[in-house]
């Protein structure tokens, strides 16, 4: 019934509805379902773009390019809808297989030369920031009709609450990739090949593909978290979501995937992505509260976290031995 | 001949020189450097002073690359240190008195050291991968520098300590001297002693130079502390050239920038081996990079892409299996039978 492997994610659950609770005891108007849904409404793009990284992390790798992705996509959208005129239908698609084809890039770099997975995504951030500015230093607004109908239209559920059609995507992705990496062989190569990539080689297993194809799916997700953005803001700028790879690493971690690889949840980055949304709920309820603190508590639990796994790891593989 | 081309510092110095020359042509009185008021003034020089805080944080970045470890959190230490020297000088009611102004430097160095000591123990005693360890600080560090100077700019008026940043010593900016002196230290520390030895024994196996009797735990827990403390320096520098404290901006991107330049400098990622010559002149070579564009009137942001380009390069520079794959294809054009001997020259 209980298994020790599902710990982290248990604890990171049962963290997020202790915080949801003390935020609920402690202020009036917190404990609503609509507080609840704000939270996926706010953070849609966070889940999107986590849900790449944890196959990224889950694989033995990292990918410091994602936050960099969202902004240029932003950047590409605004400037061709807005300043081109073009239609949606078109630039949506475009963006996707731009984000993909530079997550591709940057995968075979990694496996074809073998360059630590740090060192070529974080090229890749310089040069998704940079291209931001190539296109233009100014933010770009948004007010094309699909763009804001996409913003404002509110899905309304039964109570009187509501979610974004933002929430919806992110949802339909995170129910996707738990399918993709339980159900599928795709999935199964990300997890061995995380345990240990030479076993995975031994095993016979495409690491070449697999390695190309989760970057490719990190690059993806980070588009997709970009069009998502781009409702959100209904604007392009070439400092949108600076620093979100750091939010997204954290979710990761805080959902209970393991930094070494071969061990990870999707279910636990949902959970990781919620709390980092309720810690910054709480911290603007507060009001006093500046929203530093949201970084220094996200640190702390970065912390703990890592402290937390170290010590289930270190146990687990003292068992063994 | 070969023999120089197969020295350390050959293409990091090639580059400088190259990214020097081409400025020459660019502007001809860019070497020119004159004396105002018994400063000098030049292009030169201002590469120096501006970019002295990138060349202290890359010296303490080196030592930690060499252990096989990375530091992502000094960016946040430059400006947590910067703030709390500025918050220690603001608070006082004579910002320009010696006492205060060396209580500011001692107290923000000293934060430092901690804050590296911190990164050490987490990587050595936690055994947890420096990239996530560092990461900690790095996420927590902005928040807690936003914290010290409340999330606004503060700004000092203390002219003894905007000294540590913008004033000068014979002719040269003062920064250049603490520069200067760090790196000598860091040389003589790891090159005259054994501890250099050390360091780059830890970094190929750390378990192994256990075994074989070095203290690999006390090595990572003072490199980090070092390369700590290099960042608070750099913060001072920093934070006293512009006279103020920004939490948010201060350091920004800067661990990048410093991993670059020990990258180009020579030193792997892998650990094992470094070059603080190297690192001295690829941070230079950063330095003069964004100098270069600032001057040919390419918009500054641009600065980015080229220097994602330079990573790449230089990263498929160190890849031996790059070069394994240009060399080959070049040689098995030539004679297919060698292969096999030259793979082992």
């Amino acid at each position: 019934m209980f298994k020790k492997q599902y710990l982290p994610i248990m604890v990171t659950i049962a963290l997020f509805m202790l915080m949801f609770a003390a935020g609920a005891f402690r202020y009036t108007g917190f404990f609503s379902l609509q507080v609840l849904l704000n939270l996926l409404i706010d953070n849609a793009f966070l889940l999107i773009v986590a849900i790449g990284m944890t196959f990224v992390i889950i694989s033995g790798g990292i990918d410091l390019s994602v936050g960099s992705m969202i902004a240029l996509t932003t950047m590409i959208s605004a400037s061709l809808v807005q300043n081109l005129g073009w239609s949606p239908f078109i630039v949506i698609p475009l963006v996707l297989m731009i984000g993909a084809t530079f997550g591709c890039a940057m995968g075979a770099i990694i496996h074809y030369f073998d360059i630590q997975p740090f060192i070529v995504t974080l090229a890749g951030m310089f040069l998704a920031r940079g291209l931001c500015y190539v296109i233009s230093i100014n933010t770009i607004t948004i007010n094309n009709a699909f763009y804001t109908s996409m913003a404002q239209t509110k899905i309304h559920l039964p109570g009187g609450n509501f979610i974004s059609i933002s929430v919806v995507i992110a949802l339909i992705a995170i129910v996707l990739a738990i399918y993709i990496a339980h159900y599928t062989r795709f999935g199964r190569n990300v997890y061995a090949m995380g345990g240990s990539e030479q076993s995975a080689i031994l095993m016979g297993l495409s690491v070449a593909r697999t390695k190309i194809l989760v970057y490719t799916l990190s690059g993806f997700c980070s588009a997709l978290s970009g069009v998502v953005f781009t409702f959100y803001m209904l604007s392009g700028y070439g400092l949108h979501a600076n620093g979100l790879e750091l939010d997204a690493i954290a979710a990761v971690v805080i959902g209970g995937t393991l930094l070494t690889g071969g061990v990870g949840y999707l279910v636990g980055t949902f959970f990781g992505v919620m709390t980092q949304g309720v810690i910054q709920t709480i911290i603007s309820f507060e009001g006093t509260l500046s929203s530093w603190w949201t970084k220094i508590v996200i640190g702390l639990l970065l912390f703990s976290f890592i402290v937390f796994q170290r010590l289930l790891t270190s146990r687990r593989t003292s068992g063994r031995g | 001949m070969a023999k120089l081309t197969k020295h350390h510092l050959f293409w990091p110095v090639t580059m400088l020189v190259a990214l020097l020359l081409f400025n020459l042509c660019y502007s001809p009185d860019f070497f020119s450097i004159q004396i105002r008021n018994g400063h000098l003034y030049g292009s030169l020089i201002d590469i120096l002073n501006f970019g002295a805080p990138l060349i202290v944080v890359a010296i303490g970045m080196t030592l930690v690359i060499a252990t096989k470890g990375v530091d992502l959190s000094v960016g946040s230490v430059v400006a947590i240190t910067g703030a709390l020297a500025c918050l220690t000088l603001n608070k006082s009611s004579d910002q320009n008195g010696y006492t205060v102004v060396l209580l500011a430097i001692i107290m923000s160095l000293v934060l430092a050291l901690i804050l590296g000591l911190w990164n050490g123990l987490l990587v050595s005693l936690g055994g947890i991968q420096p990239i996530i360890a560092t990461l900690i600080l790095m996420v927590a560090g902005r928040g807690i520098a936003q914290l010290i100077t409340s999330g606004q700019i503060i700004t000092v008026t203390s002219p003894r300590f905007n000294y540590v940043g913008a004033g000068s010593l014979a002719g040269l900016p003062f920064s250049v001297f603490i520069v200067m002196a760090i790196f000598i230290i860091a040389v003589i520390l790891t090159r005259k002693s054994a501890l250099g030895l050390f360091i780059e024994s830890v970094g190929t196996n750390s378990e192994a130079s256990r075994l074989a009797g070095i203290r690999s735990k006390t090595i990572l827990i003072s490199v980090y502390a070092f390369c700590g403390l290099c960042a608070g320096v750099a913060g001072l520098i920093l934070s006293s050239n512009v006279s103020s404290a920004d939490g948010n901006n201060a350091g920004l991107w800067i661990e990048l920038d410093a991993i670059l330049a020990v990258v180009i400098g020579g030193t792997s990622m892998n650990g094992g081996r470094f070059y603080l010559s190297g690192t001295l002149v690829g941070a230079l070579i950063i330095q003069t990079l964004t100098t270069t564009i600032y001057m040919i009137g390419v918009p500054p942001e641009i600065t980015l892409v080229v220097k994602a380009f330079v990573v790449l390069i230089v990263c498929l520079i160190q890849s031996e299996s790059f070069r394994k794959s240009l060399f080959e294809r070049r040689k098995s054009h030539k004679n297919l039978g060698k292969t096999e001997v030259s793979r082992h020259v």
